[in-house]
């Protein structure tokens, strides 16, 4: 048995597509860009090395730093809506019927492109016609703002689909991690006369709390990088009120054509979401070591 | 002591339980008002698909329209290149889709049956790869797939969607694979099979329900990708529908039915997936996330 399974050849043969594919198409390229983060570059023309100026050019621009701080804003968005997603899912894991529909039909958002999702949107806020103001109008407020228009409420504007899309992402996540918490110990609080909020509190909510780590880190890391639905609904406008980090680095590098400082800001947000994945690693498992002392 | 008991908890069984009732009316309540704004808009959507634009702007927005205008489906299907972009995505979905599950079938039976050191680190390395932005990778991709001649060409979408796709993969293969008894395989290795026998005659046999999970959940990956097209693809020979949708629908801003009917078209195969294999899609969404 051993020896047949060690065979090295096979082996070889076995992992060496996969890891072809993993280091060629994301390891190379992550290290490259770092690498052309160190030059002034068109993309077409020569390279010419001039150290850490983009780094430095990098650190003090301040439309970099006000696009980070909207991809924070949707962090902290994305991460605190989590306490409703657990609440929702904590109330369809206690024997509620049709539970399981219920969570499908929360799914499906997630399921479709988010090209047709922010056409969809970009519909539901049309200023005229769109059913948001419509609605508005029909409960006779008519002074609506022109909600992608204007600088001060497109970035949430641009919130909610995008919370819209991930609610259900998130709801059946946990549900699938509250329903694997063993019965018996649901029954066993229960004949102790514990009510349902004691036994979601007490109970479901430590015994999720592994899964709560992980969609932490999910939801921190996938609203740094997050671009889709801005890209299509506003391209990060008007003016720059909606520009998060990977729009803006898609427009120096891709519009713009400065390859070499839209790689320094591509190789920052790689660090941004390696180092955030980290720390929130490190002070979860803090807690869980005073936990248990 | 021993009697009291359970009549006080007969007691607080009645009163509590119209208290139930309620919470539970209540609770159901929320949870349909949730699901109503999950699916509202797309009702909207299939609503305004079948208008005209009069009908749009005159009629409010949830009334039916006259008769459903089906004509705006066979107009976008024909004009812009949409039935082109509809095939690019479909045969570049299922290309990617059957590559990625057999490359990621080989290197999981690698790391799971197979003895050999540093299987943990590799393992890492597609673990680490889930947590690395796009963005980061784009300029060089962009540069190295020009410099091989493969931009505007579908083998720079499969290779990315490949080696994005894998991490995810991976991860489900993994727990199917972990709870997988080694018998039969054990026995074939006594029996003198070659490995190779062994994985494509056994093992991936055995795992086709976990592989039609990660397909599933493969295909809708592939199917709504939108940055790696619009950066590597500008031909409208090999565009796929996502960009052919947003580039189509830029043109037509205001024909309301036809951008409707368009979105319904891109919308649709997923709808339909969803339908028939939503047991398997969200298994698969399921443990794609949670064992991280």
């Amino acid at each position: 048995m051993d020896k047949v399974m060690s065979n090295k050849k096979i082996i070889a043969l076995y992992i060496l597509p996969a890891l072809l594919f993993i280091i060629a198409i994301v390891y190379v390229p992550i290290i490259l860009t770092g690498y052309y983060g160190l030059h002034k570059w068109n993309g077409i023309g020569a390279m010419e090395f001039i150290g850490l100026e983009n780094y430095a050019a990098l650190l003090k621009d301040q439309t970099f730093w006000s696009s980070a701080w909207h991809s924070l804003l949707l962090a902290i968005f994305s991460t605190l809506s989590l306490v409703i997603y657990l609440v929702v899912a904590l109330v369809l894991s206690s024997r509620i019927k049709g539970s399981n529909l219920l969570r499908k039909i929360y799914l499906i958002p997630m399921l479709l492109s988010s090209v047709a999702i922010a056409q969809l949107w970009l519909k539901i806020y049309h200023p005229t016609n769109g059913i948001l103001n419509s609605f508005l109008a029909s409960l006779g407020i008519t002074n609506t703002p022109e909600w992608l228009a204007n600088p001060d409420v497109v970035l949430y504007a641009l919130f909610i689909p995008i919370l819209w899309q991930y609610a259900g992402f998130y709801i059946l996540i946990y549900y699938a991690a509250l329903k694997n918490i063993p019965k018996s110990l649901e029954e066993a609080a229960t004949i102790d006369g514990a009510n349902a909020f004691q036994i979601a509190y007490k109970i479901k909510l430590p015994l999720a709390m592994e899964v709560v780590k992980v969609t932490i880190v999910l939801a921190l890391v996938g609203s740094l990088k997050y671009f889709d639905l801005i890209y299509v609904m506003t391209n990060g406008g008007p003016n720059g009120a909606s520009e998060v980090m990977a729009s803006y680095m898609y427009r120096i590098a891709f519009k713009s054509y400065d390859f070499g400082y839209g790689s320094a800001v591509g190789f920052f947000l790689l660090i941004i979401c390696l180092v955030v994945t980290w720390i929130v690693r490190k002070l979860t498992a803090n807690k869980d070591q005073t936990q248990y002392s | 002591m021993q009697r009291t008991v359970p009549i006080d908890n007969k007691k607080i069984g009645n009163t509590s339980k119209g208290m139930r009732k309620l919470g539970y009316l209540l609770l159901y309540l929320v949870l349909a008002a949730v699901a109503a704004f999950q699916i509202f808009p797309l009702v909207w959507l299939l609503l305004f698909s079948l208008k005209n634009n009069q009908e749009v702007f005159n009629l409010p927005p949830l009334a039916l329209p006259s008769s459903p205008k089906w004509e705006n489906y066979s107009k976008v299907w024909n004009a812009g290149n949409i039935d082109v972009y509809f095939f690019n995505s479909v045969w570049i979905t299922i290309v990617s889709t059957v590559l990625t599950i057999l490359v990621a079938s080989l290197v999981t039976f690698a790391i799971t049956r197979m003895k050999w050191k540093g299987s943990s680190f590799v393992l890492g390395l597609f673990m680490v790869a889930m947590m690395i932005p796009v963005h980061s990778t784009l300029i060089p991709l962009f540069n190295m797939f020009s410099k091989l001649n493969l931009i505007n060409h579908p083998l720079s979408l499969i290779a990315s969607y490949v080696a994005f796709n894998m991490p995810i993969t991976i991860m489900i293969l993994l727990g199917f694979y972990y709870a997988l008894p080694k018998e039969v395989e054990e026995a074939a290795v006594i029996d003198g099979c070659s490995v190779n026998k062994i994985f494509f005659r056994i093992t991936l046999p055995m795992t086709s329900s976990v592989l039609a999970t990660t397909g599933i959940i493969n295909m809708i990956y592939n199917w709504n990708e939108f940055i790696f097209v619009n950066t590597f693809i500008n031909s409208d020979q090999y565009k796929t529908l996502t960009v052919g949708v947003q580039n189509f629908i830029g043109q037509y801003t205001t024909d309301w039915g036809a951008i409707g009917a368009t979105l319904m078209i891109s919308i649709l195969p997923i709808l339909i997936a969803f339908i028939f294999l939503s047991d398997k899609i969200v298994e698969g969404i399921a443990a794609g996330s949670v064992k991280g």
